[in-house]
């Protein structure tokens, strides 16, 4: 299997990464970081990967996306799959104050997005076979005044996603749309970690399995499902009353 | 010229020759298509490559015989002897970078599979049944749903040894022996004993393919599907309603895939089925034209509203039939006969379309009717049988001479459109077809062992001597 995992080093991608180094996978690796994704490759050559490729590119740098992947599509000799997980929760209280900061914020978790997983959809499209995985969250579901930025970003990605699933499903291509719920991880270090927080091997897992089996749409945990079911029907009046 | 090899190549097998044991023929030495029935003089055991018998000794006619999955005699020796194989069972060399295999001939595909998967390799091509051996599949050069990007089986040969009656060993491939080596890709196992053999294996994620089913209905919706299929799929081959007349003729289900990506799916077992058994064969009554029909409509029916997608295990996807062991005893004790042609791609499609309202206005049924077209990847076998253009395969129930003219009707319009009709699977093809089939027959003469014949090669060739 040859993997391609963009935004390696976030702890979710890395759990992900580790599963897919047990089967023997080739992996290429795209991270900000080079001295992390050096570490990163250790370690899942370690793992039993059975080759690690690594590049360090910022991927809000959307110019660069076409070479890249066409890169990690010579590297690895065609991508079975890809996993689109980098990204930035963002500072809602700067990004209010300037709004060069929130389309910034746009352009790492929503446009980016849209670029790399136009370009790799486009070169998997005549392998009929594959998965691309994207890693959305549950604050695309509706917008909170806390976090609207980063859940507008979040938006469009699941929304693009759903789109290309419809598309990809006719040559055999499953799309994932991953929608974690709070994690530990550096990632979410300012937040207040209650009981509904997962931990990020358990949700890295669980993206390894549902891109295995193409499923559609995952919450994780599951219990997100039923949660953002309730929160998505409570009305606009009363929805922008809560502090959420 | 032929050189003579005497070591093995690398098998590390020095053996002394014995003379032969002759043992009585047992009930699986049969044909797969149970017709015809023949008296084999007796059976030489083959137990390893250290221990062959010495060949010149046997009296009569000899021939190699497998698994007994060619349909009609070309596996068959009446009045002869066959050399049994099925001990020729080990692997010798398994490259899993390169991704090559070299094993002795009598090695089954289905064995070779269990090997091989596990390691991310697959077979270069496969036919529709894993029970085949390699000395088989290359006797044979036999092809799969992905012959038109990978070839036949031959073609995929890089090197086999060959004993000959005059004790004489063989190394052949496309630089040592390459006129022998051609020869017997395709031989029909005239040409001596292959003892083993090497060829390249295709590298996989893991067991599954990634599949589509297609309906359509018309002969030339099939051609628009199948070349449109043929770029993005490895794997294509259809079903077709054989007996479906008029606006239907030519309606089918049509089956692409490509390897899948994934080396395992949590909760989706891809390991082969157990296998159940048709225990004795069944009452001639059991299969006739309203069951087939009916057979036919539902299977066509359920599947025609929709394109069905689905990552599926491998075995179900290449081998839907080996699931039934003894599938051949649902056709009655008279057994049945297979029919298995290829005409030339020409623009108006008129030799497949004949063949269609042919067997659709006969009114006798084929349960199975399966439609492929070939790609231009030549093998080297001199009587290789897939070349490009659309293959049609068949199965009657042997109704006797109502079957055996519908038979002749159809190699009249195939040796018309310049096609073949398949030695594999015939048990009734008349000289003149075989020669119109085969035009490098003559040349094929000289490379043949003299003490190697069948009952097939005898039927086509004695008229002609």
């Amino acid at each position: 299997m040859k993997i391609l995992i963009l935004g390696a080093t976030s702890t979710i991608a890395h759990e992900t990464a580790k599963c897919f180094a047990a089967d023997s996978a080739e992996l290429f690796l795209v991270g900000r970081d080079a001295p992390r994704l050096r570490a990163l490759a250790s370690d899942l050559t370690a793992r039993g990967a059975k080759r690690v490729e690594v590049i360090a590119a910022d991927l809000a740098q959307i110019d660069g996306h076409p070479a890249l992947v066409s890169h990690a599509v010579e590297s690895l000799g065609g991508i079975d799959a890809a996993l689109v997980a980098h990204g930035t929760l963002g500072d809602q209280a700067a990004s209010q104050a300037d709004v060069q900061e929130t389309l910034r914020q746009f352009t790492t978790n929503a446009t980016s997005y849209i670029s790399l997983l136009t370009l790799i959809a486009n070169h998997m499209e005549e392998r009929r076979t594959g998965c691309i995985a994207v890693i959305s969250s549950v604050a695309g579901e509706r917008g909170r005044g806390s976090n609207y930025v980063y859940g507008a970003a979040k938006s469009a990605v699941t929304q693009f996603a759903s789109g290309l699933r419809a598309r990809m499903a006719k040559c055999g291509i499953a799309v994932v749309t991953i929608k974690p719920g709070v994690v530990d991880t550096p990632m979410t270090s300012g937040i207040k970690k209650g009981p509904l927080t997962a931990k990020a091997e358990k949700v890295g897992r669980r993206i390894y399995v549902a891109m295995l089996k193409g499923e559609d749409v995952v919450y994780t945990p599951w219990f997100w499902g039923p949660i953002m079911l309730v929160i998505r029907t409570i009305p606009e009046g009363i929805f922008k009353k809560t502090k959420l | 010229m032929v050189t003579e090899v005497r070591s093995a190549g690398g098998t590390g097998s020095e053996g002394g020759v014995r003379a032969p044991n002759i043992e009585a023929p047992e009930s699986r030495h049969e044909s797969w298509g149970r017709f015809p029935r023949v008296n084999h003089a007796g059976v030489i055991r083959l137990t390893s490559l250290a221990d062959l018998p010495d060949l010149g000794t046997i009296e009569g006619d000899i021939l190699p015989f497998g698994y007994g999955r060619s349909y009609g005699d070309s596996c068959l020796n009446d009045g002869g002897v066959l050399l049994d194989a099925t001990g020729l069972n080990r692997l010798i060399e398994f490259d899993d970078e390169l991704g090559v295999l070299r094993c002795e001939a009598g090695v089954m595909l289905a064995d070779i599979l269990k090997v091989i998967m596990p390691r991310g390799w697959f077979l270069p091509t496969t036919p529709g049944t894993k029970y085949v051996s390699v000395g088989g599949a290359i006797a044979n050069d036999v092809h799969g749903k992905n012959h038109h990007v990978a070839g036949t089986f031959g073609a995929n040969v890089t090197r086999f040894e060959l004993l000959r009656s005059d004790g004489s060993r063989l190394v052949c491939s496309p630089s040592e022996n390459a006129e022998m080596f051609s020869a017997t890709i395709g031989g029909l196992g005239l040409t001596g004993l292959i003892l083993w053999a090497d060829f390249r294996l295709r590298a996989i994620s893991g067991p599954y393919i990634q599949m589509e089913q297609i309906p359509f209905g018309s002969l030339d919706e099939f051609f628009d599907v199948s070349a449109d299929s043929d770029k993005h799929y490895e794997y294509t081959m259809s079903w077709v309603d054989c007996l479906a007349v008029g606006h239907h003729l030519g309606r089918g289900l049509f089956m692409r895939g490509n390897h899948s990506w994934q080396c395992a799916i949590p909760g989706k077992d891809w390991r082969p089925k157990e296998r159940f058994t048709v225990p004795f064969s069944l009452p001639s009554f059991a299969l006739n034209n309203l069951t087939v029909r009916a057979f036919n409509a539902v299977n066509y029916r359920s599947q025609y509203l929709m394109t069905k997608r689905g990552t599926v295990p491998y075995d179900g996807f290449f081998y839907p039939l080996d699931v039934v062991s003894h599938w051949n005893r649902i056709y009655c004790s008279d057994g049945f006969l297979q029919y298995q042609c290829v005409v030339p791609f020409v623009a108006d499609r008129s030799a497949i379309k004949d063949l269609f309202s042919t067997i659709s206005s006969s009114g006798q049924g084929s349960f199975l009717a399966v439609l492929k077209t070939f790609g231009n990847r030549q093998s080297p076998g001199l009587l290789s049988f897939p070349r490009p253009g659309v293959t049609l395969a068949l199965d009657f129930a042997h109704r006797g001479e109502r079957t055996l003219e519908l038979l002749n009707r159809l190699d009249e319009i195939v040796v018309a459109a310049g096609g073949a009709v398949y030695p594999a699977k015939d048990a009734r093809m008349s000289g003149d077809v075989f020669r119109h089939s085969f035009p490098r027959w003559e040349e094929f003469l000289q490379y043949r062992d003299v003490r190697f014949s069948s009952s097939f090669w005898r039927r086509v060739t004695d008229a002609a001597a």
